[in-house]
């Protein structure tokens, strides 16, 4: 009976509750139990914004993720705000173009991805998400199974944007390989 | 079984309505139920629907006033202090016996209060809907699915006794996603010789109305009313028992606070606490049969809510003290945590029961 809880965090715009959402279809496309929890209100206008996924193989209690196992900060206030919550064990992935900071937490595995930088260099600025989302897969063994993530790509992405398939997937390999 | 697919608890509620054959949405946008009048403004052009965003929550319930009348599927949602504004149209629908189905995705409050989740309107839905002696059905769902289902239920249960059914969901049941199956039966059509549809020279007019001057004839139709509540008190109630075997401590809890119990509950069975809950889905007809009878078993209830403590009354009016009854509590948008639940049951467990 395992569970995963990802808090995912940064500002608004960058992307952070499609990269929950690509993870939460990811995991229904693997059968699983999930979540998606977003925080809502004025933090979606550009302040900070979050998203809790539970994937687990029991059914979800609490949608709501206090303490994550998986915690991608994607700007320097949602470390702040999220490192001391992290469970003991647990990963942290950050954006190290935008966070400069070593993170305190001596009892956790950190992964640094310069995945703004790296959209920037790519020419696809808006991707930074799924690039570190690719490194998550990575690390947690979800990316030998391609298949898999453009399952659950596609659920994510409307049909009518379906040329943005590859240039996502493209993202992820970024990450994967960062 | 159909194909699951994720949906976000207010969508599914808009789905659910229109397979309920629902093609009539009346609303007015408020946080956090908003994607309830998006999805209906999207869906409800494509299939001969009426999508309309009303001036106010006022002008909204009283189209789904109108539509009642005629006999056909109408629903109106809105949060917390939308809810206040409809309340007058929610009397006037019980008073004329009209079925209508209402969301409230609940809010902090009281006033405008704030746009996080929030139980605070169980006294108003499930006691004090508006002026004058009527009920509301109450359901309280506690996933994305149970969203879905409860609304096709909602519907059917509105035309099955001529009354307002409502969702008394909260703002995490609204937002958040889950897989859902929209694999819906649904029940027969019930006649609605009551309508006014035209009387095509065939008929006495039907009359849709809630103003009964002449005292004793307002009395009757207080009493048959009533004898309809006790049928569905009788027929009607809701609940889920969870680990309820051999507890000696039950938590009460609805919602996004009974999802937050069952962890707190598996925690505590870890450490030999023995826990379990009864999560009511129906809050009016309320489980009290079910609460009285655990008063029996258990030594001690924990009711777990996002209010300052109003389903708590009813569960002691059903214990009827038999048992202690604590609060577990956070509110103004705050949700308890797991952890905060797990403390309040291992404080009754070492018999800290006030």
């Amino acid at each position: 009976m395992e569970t995963t809880q990802y808090l995912i965090a940064g500002f608004g715009g960058q992307g952070i509750l499609f990269a929950g959402k690509f993870l939460a279809y990811k995991g229904l496309t693997d059968e699983k139990n999930v979540s998606w929890l977003p925080s809502y209100g004025p933090e979606m206008r550009g302040g900070t914004a979050s998203c809790s996924v539970i994937i687990s193989d029991s059914p979800v209690g609490s949608p709501i993720v206090s303490k994550p196992d998986i915690l991608i900060a994607m700007n320097l206030p949602s470390l702040d705000k999220y490192e001391d919550s992290v469970a003991p064990g647990g990963i942290i992935f950050l954006d190290s173009t935008l966070i400069e900071r070593q993170v305190r937490r001596t009892d956790v595995t950190v992964y640094r991805v310069p995945a703004t930088q790296m959209a920037s260099d790519n020419k696809i600025p808006t991707l930074a998400n799924m690039i570190i989302m690719g490194k998550v897969l990575a690390v947690t063994g979800q990316f030998d199974d391609e298949a898999g993530v453009t399952a659950g790509l596609k659920k994510v992405i409307s049909a009518k944007r379906s040329d943005m398939l590859d240039v996502n997937l493209n993202a992820m390999k970024l990450g994967y390989n960062a | 079984m159909a194909d699951k697919v994720l949906m976000k608890g207010n969508e599914a509620i808009a789905e659910a309505a229109i397979i309920a054959g629902c093609r009539h949405y009346f609303g007015y946008p408020i946080t956090p139920q908003t994607e309830i009048a998006a999805y209906m403004a999207k869906r409800m052009p494509k299939i001969g629907g009426t999508f309309l965003q009303a001036e106010s929550e006022i002008a909204a319930i009283n189209m789904v006033y109108g539509v009642a009348s005629t006999g056909l599927r109408v629903m109106t949602s809105s949060s917390s202090p939308g809810i206040s504004l409809k309340s007058e149209g929610l009397s006037y629908l019980a008073g004329a016996d009209l079925p209508s189905f209402i969301v409230n995705v609940q809010r902090g409050g009281p006033g405008l209060g704030g746009i996080q989740p929030s139980q605070s309107d169980y006294f108003q839905a499930t006691k004090a809907g508006g002026h004058g002696d009527f009920r509301m059905i109450v359901l309280a769902p506690a996933s994305v699915q149970e969203m879905a289902e409860l609304t096709v239920h909602g519907f059917d249960l509105a035309d099955k006794y001529r009354m307002t059914s409502m969702i008394l969901a909260d703002g995490t049941m609204g937002q958040m996603m889950e897989p859902v199956s929209l694999d819906f039966k649904i029940a027969e059509p019930v006649e609605k010789p009551w309508a006014t549809t035209g009387t095509q020279m065939k008929r006495e007019h039907n009359i849709v109305n809630s103003l009964f001057l002449s005292p004793d004839v307002l009395e009757r139709t207080n009493f048959e009313r009533f004898k309809k509540y006790d049928t569905v008190c009788e027929n009607e109630v809701m609940y889920e028992e969870y680990m309820m075997d051999d507890a000696e401590i039950c938590i009460a809890a609805f919602g996004i606070a009974a999802r937050v119990s069952k962890n707190a509950i598996v925690e505590a069975r870890k450490r030999g606490i023995k826990v379990g809950m009864i999560r009511p889905i129906t809050l009016w007809p309320f489980p009290e049969k079910q609460f009285a009878a655990a008063a029996e078993k258990v030594r001690a209830f924990i009711s777990v809510e996002l209010s300052m403590g109003q389903m708590i009354e009813d569960i002691r009016l059903a214990v009827n003290g038999k048992a202690p009854v604590t609060l577990c509590n956070r509110v103004g948008g705050m949700i308890p945590s797991p952890d905060e639940v797990l403390d309040a049951i291992i404080k009754v467990s070492e018999g800290g029961n006030n």
